[in-house]
Formats: structure tokens, sequence, C-alpha cells
């Protein structure tokens, strides 16, 4: 890393992919938020002031398109996403899902939690029969199309086994195929991979790369690991915190099809020196970081670990 | 080492020890209670007479403070006539532990006092009809009162205040009402048992319900699913297993209301098996009566364990 040349801007792109956000932005607007505003109470007794969690917030996104949400802690990224998914109301601002305002959970909003949120007492087969199922399909029906997922993420196998009997990104893949299996319009997945060992981590975001050029299906995906959302997006939407703004709706400049070989393209690194600059050089001078205190020595003089 | 290992906070043991352990909590108190039955020299404050000799007011089988028998034995010696002849013993209250497994075969052989008296099999039985009607009527309104007030914030604030005031009321002092309202039979003592249960399971099993991962309640809603679905399909089934665990111990909850509630009214049942035998200081008898409670209780709750493992092979905390 001492031979430091002199990156592109993030803002470079190729003709490959410059054409390939028009072919993005060419499709139609899947999910628009407008100007989204979300502020707790303060506890009025303790003279507290309410607590702005988001601020006018405004993007759009198109079908099909592969949308990372990073920010510091405290952006509200994951309020953002719950008001997506109709689980919190907004205070202010809209959220429009194919032009129809969204009020409250539904089954054109998948979603992937971070916890594992398997239902324990049904097996992995009905865990997936289960959105098919309250949704009106009858058993024989949502049965075969819940094999049908299964075999799409690989876990045809474990169709019988209890939530309890697998690892954590079998869970993740079961919880994935369980939203998928509605077959919702938008996908929403809140730090999905976060609990995950990064072996695993990996092979679960090529997984859901997979998964995501084979259907129609636009992701929106939180996470707080800087290259998992270069490597997976199409565009990374960057919020400050206090409150939760927009910082900056970022076009990733890396090719597509993604592979892991890209982590060190010099489109790779610019992208990743930028999101750096937003998320972190602002939160260096937050008052909520606390410098390290002058500590004294308490090892001796001539033991020495560098 | 080994003793660390065994003290830990929390030390996992291995099945073997596990199941030494608890055979060794049952027979640690039958030796303790053999070693007072069996060895003269640790309790034994008085003396049974097995021949009364010339005393006249002695029986056989008699007990008698050591101090009167020494000086009987002592008044006897001195104007020649015979000695009573007597062993140091317990109590009667307190018999020895082969007196008690003995009545356990021959409480169930001994014919009732009166003819019209139940025989004791046939008080068992009663008895264990009140607890399941007793625990059947406050479980048909408790559980489903209870799983409402835990999943709907409402119903748990129009609900569980009064129900908390009431569960301190108890259970007993609603005897003599019992009575007026239900007559002296059943009625009054499985009234009690309700009673006592009702209120308890009310707020034990909101509890249960209200800690139920509010995860799988959002992801059921992300999928789609509405109100009472949502009830139907993810409370009630993400709570089941603890609310089988909730329900055992409240059956064993029930139970201890037995003794009080048969009392009330016409006395019936193995209470009143135990007070009769008692009346005639049959002890053996009444130990082992009090013992077969323990039994059937544990026992139910045994078998009630077992289900539940089969019940809910998915339940990972299953803990017994």
């Amino acid at each position: 890393m001492n031979a430091k040349k002199t990156l592109p801007s993030y803002l470079e792109q190729t003709d490959a992919v410059k054409a390939r956000f028009d072919r993005l932005k060419a499709r139609e607007v899947i999910l628009e938020v407008n100007n989204l505003g979300k502020s707790f109470p303060g506890t009025s007794g303790k003279g507290e002031k309410e607590t702005v969690a988001l601020k006018d917030v405004s993007f759009q996104t198109h079908r099909r398109e592969f949308l990372c949400i990073v920010g510091p802690s405290g952006c509200g990224k994951s309020t953002l996403i719950r008001i997506l998914a109709g689980l919190e109301t907004s205070t202010s601002g809209k959220v429009l899902l194919e032009g129809k305002p969204v009020t409250g959970p539904g089954k054109d909003r998948g979603m992937v939690f971070q916890g594992y949120t398997l239902f324990p007492w049904l097996t992995v087969k009905r865990n997936v029969m289960f959105g098919l199922e309250v949704n009106g399909a009858g058993h024989d029906e949502a049965e075969s199309q819940a094999l049908q997922w299964l075999s799409l993420i690989g876990l045809e196998k474990f169709a019988n086994a209890y939530p309890n009997q697998l690892s954590g990104g079998m869970k993740q893949r079961v919880a994935i195929a369980r939203a998928l299996a509605n077959q919702p319009r938008i996908l929403l997945m809140d730090e999905p991979f976060g609990a995950l060992d990064a072996q695993t981590r990996a092979r679960m975001q090529a997984h859901l790369l997979e998964i995501w050029r084979k259907i129609d299906i636009t992701i929106i995906f939180i996470t707080h690991d800087l290259d998992e959302a270069i490597y997976l997006a199409d565009r990374v939407l960057v919020l400050k915190a206090h409150p939760g703004e927009v910082q900056e709706l970022i076009e990733v400049p890396v090719a597509h099809p993604r592979s892991t070989d890209q982590f060190i393209t010099d489109e790779f690194l610019a992208t990743k020196a930028r999101l750096e600059e937003l998320i972190y050089a602002k939160s260096s001078h937050d008052d909520e970081e606390e410098l390290y205190p002058m500590m004294s020595r308490l090892a001796e003089v001539d033991d020495n670990v560098e | 080492m080994r003793r660390k290992k065994y003290f830990a906070v929390h030390a996992e043991l291995s099945p073997r020890a596990k199941t030494l352990l608890g055979i060794f909590s049952f027979v640690l108190p039958v030796l303790v209670w053999c070693i007072v039955s069996y060895v003269p020299a640790v309790w034994h404050p008085l003396v049974v007479v097995s021949d009364p000799g010339s005393v006249s007011y002695f029986q056989v089988d008699m007990r008698v403070d050591p101090g009167t028998f020494a000086q009987e034995t002592a008044t006897a010696a001195a104007e020649n006539r015979a000695l009573p002849v007597g062993k140091p013993a317990n109590p009667v209250y307190l018999p020895a532990p082969d007196e008690v497994l003995k009545a356990f075969y021959t409480a169930f052989t001994t014919p009732p006092a009166s003819r019209d008296s139940p025989w004791l099999h046939q008080s068992f039985w009663h008895s264990i009809q009140i607890i399941f009607w007793g625990f059947t009527i406050s479980s048909v309104f408790g559980v489903p009162l209870g799983i409402l007030c835990g999943t709907y914030t409402p119903i748990s604030r129009v609900t569980e205040p009064f129900v908390e005031f009431f569960r301190y009321l108890p259970a007993p002092a609603f005897g003599a009402l019992a009575v007026a309202v239900l007559g002296i039979y059943d009625g009054p003592k499985i009234a009690i048992i309700v009673i006592g249960t009702f209120f308890q399971q009310v707020l034990i099993i909101a509890n249960t319900t209200r800690k139920l991962d509010g995860a799988l309640v959002e992801a059921a809603l992300t999928l789609g699913t509405k109100n009472v679905q949502l009830l139907r399909r993810v409370v009630i089934p993400g709570i089941l297993p603890d609310l089988f665990r909730d329900q055992r111990i409240l059956l064993g909850w029930a139970w201890t209301y037995l003794i009080v509630a048969e009392l009330i009214g016409t006395t019936s049942g193995i209470t009143w098996f135990i007070t009769q035998q008692a009346r005639y200081q049959h002890f053996p008898n009444v130990y082992a009566a009090i013992f077969m409670i323990g039994i059937i209780g544990l026992g139910t709750d045994l078998v009630l364990a077992y289900m539940g493992k089969r019940f809910f092979p998915w339940d990972s905390n299953g803990k017994v």
C-alpha cells in the first residue's frame, strides 16, 4: 500500500456501466420516498427535546435495482426501512410503492431481518409456505411453490427440518425464500448478514446476487459494511446522523457481473474512499465520539510489542 | 480440580451425574428419617411398653415418658413386683419408614370403618376429579384471557389490575361463601380450586404471551398476516411450549389447594381419609396418603413433561 497511486474519481463510469445505469433509470419507478420525516417525542417531564430520527429523506428506486443504504450509527437507517415495511409510521412525508401510498405492512414488501425470525414451530417448508397460506393459497399450491423456492436456495434437503437444526446462514437463506415466496415487488433487508461470520457472509452475498439476477425483484439493503454495500449495490444511499438525512446517492461504478475479485479494482477503492470520507470524516468530529484517554504505560519498559 | 468443576456457577453435569444426584435428593431425606427412626440414641423420647408387668395403668404398645417408666420400674423393683418391659420409641406421630411402606399396601386393603364410607382408592378418585374439574374450569377461562391480555394492551389494562388485586385474596377465605352459594358437596371445593388457580393463571399466561419475540410478529406482519390470523398462526403456536410448562406449574398449584378445598362443606376425598386416619392415630396411613398425593403429582408432571417433549420437538429451550 506504500506505492499510493491516485484513484480515479468515483464519479467516472465506463461506457458499459453508464449504459447499464441508463437502462436501469429507464425502468419504471417502484418505490418513491418523498420528504420522509420521523421524530420521536421527548420525555416531556424531563424537559427533553424530541429526537429527529429522519428528516426530509427523498429518493427513488427503479424496478430490479439493488439499493444499499449505509450511514453511521444513529442515522436512522433501520427506522427508514421499518417505515418502508410499514412496521412504523412516519411523522411527515410519503412512501409510494408503484404510486400507491404505504400505510402498513403488506405482502407487496417482503422483509428479511438481522435476527433470525423464522417461526421455530414450523419446518423449513412450512415457514416458506407461511406467507402463501395467510394470503389465501391452498395447502397443495403453497407446498409446491415452497419446494420450488427451497430448491432455488439449495435447501430442499432441509424441507422438513426445524429452524433450530440449521446454521445461521441457512436460516437467512430460508428467511429470504420465505419473503420471496409472496412474490413481493420489493425486498427489504435490514443488515441481514450482520450476525454471520465473514466466510458465511461472503457466500450469502454471492448467493443473494445470484437470486437477484434470476428474479424480478427490487432490493433495498441496509448494511454498515461498506465493502458489502459496494459489492452488492447498483446505487448506495448515504445517510448522515442527527438528524438522519440523505447525504449522497452514489452510483457504484463497479462493472457487472460482480465478483469478489473486484474488491481491489480502482473503481471499487475509489467508491469506498468516498463512502469512508462521507461516513467517518464527519463522525470523527462528532461530539459523541470519545477520544482515547491518556494511558500510562503498565508494561515493562523493555517489553515492547512493536 | 473436581470440586471446581462441580461448583462452577451453573455447572454442566453429565446426564449420569444428574440422575444420580436426582435419586440422592430422595435418598437423603429418607436416610435422615431412617436414622431418626431406627437408631435409638438419636431421638426416641418415649418408652413403648411391651409388657406392663405389675404396673396397673400400663398397657401393651402404650408410650410413656421415660421418667415415669423408670419411676414405675423402681417402685415395682422395690416392692418386688413384676417389672414392666419397654424400649425407647419415637412419638406415635412419627412412624418408621417400614410401617409407612407397609401402609402403602394396607391402606388400600383395609375396609373403611363404616360400611357407607369410601375405600382409599375411592377417596383418591374423588380428589382427582375435584382437581380435574377445578383445573379444567379455570383453564377454559384463564388461558384464553391470559393470551388476550398478553397480546392486546387494552384488554390487559382493563383486566390485569383487578386480577392482580384479586390474587392476593386467599382462596380458602371464600369457603363459607362458596358453601352458601354452591352447597356442601363438590361445588364449593371445585370453586376454591378455581379461585386459587384462575387469577394466577391469567397473570402467568399473560406474561408468557408478552415474552413472545416481537420480531416473529413483525416478520408475520411483513408476510401479510392480519389480526386474527396473527393470534392463531403466530402468537398461540409461538407460546405453546411455554404455555404448556406454565400449565404444569399451575396444575401443581391446584393440588396444593386440594386439602383446604376438601375441608369445605362435607369433608371428602383424600382429606377425609387423612383426617379420619389421624383421628384413630393410624399415622402410617396418614403419611402414606400424603406421600401418595406427592407421587401422583410428580408422576403427572413427569408424564406431562414427556408429552411436552413429544408435542414440541422444535422447542430448543425445553427444560423439564
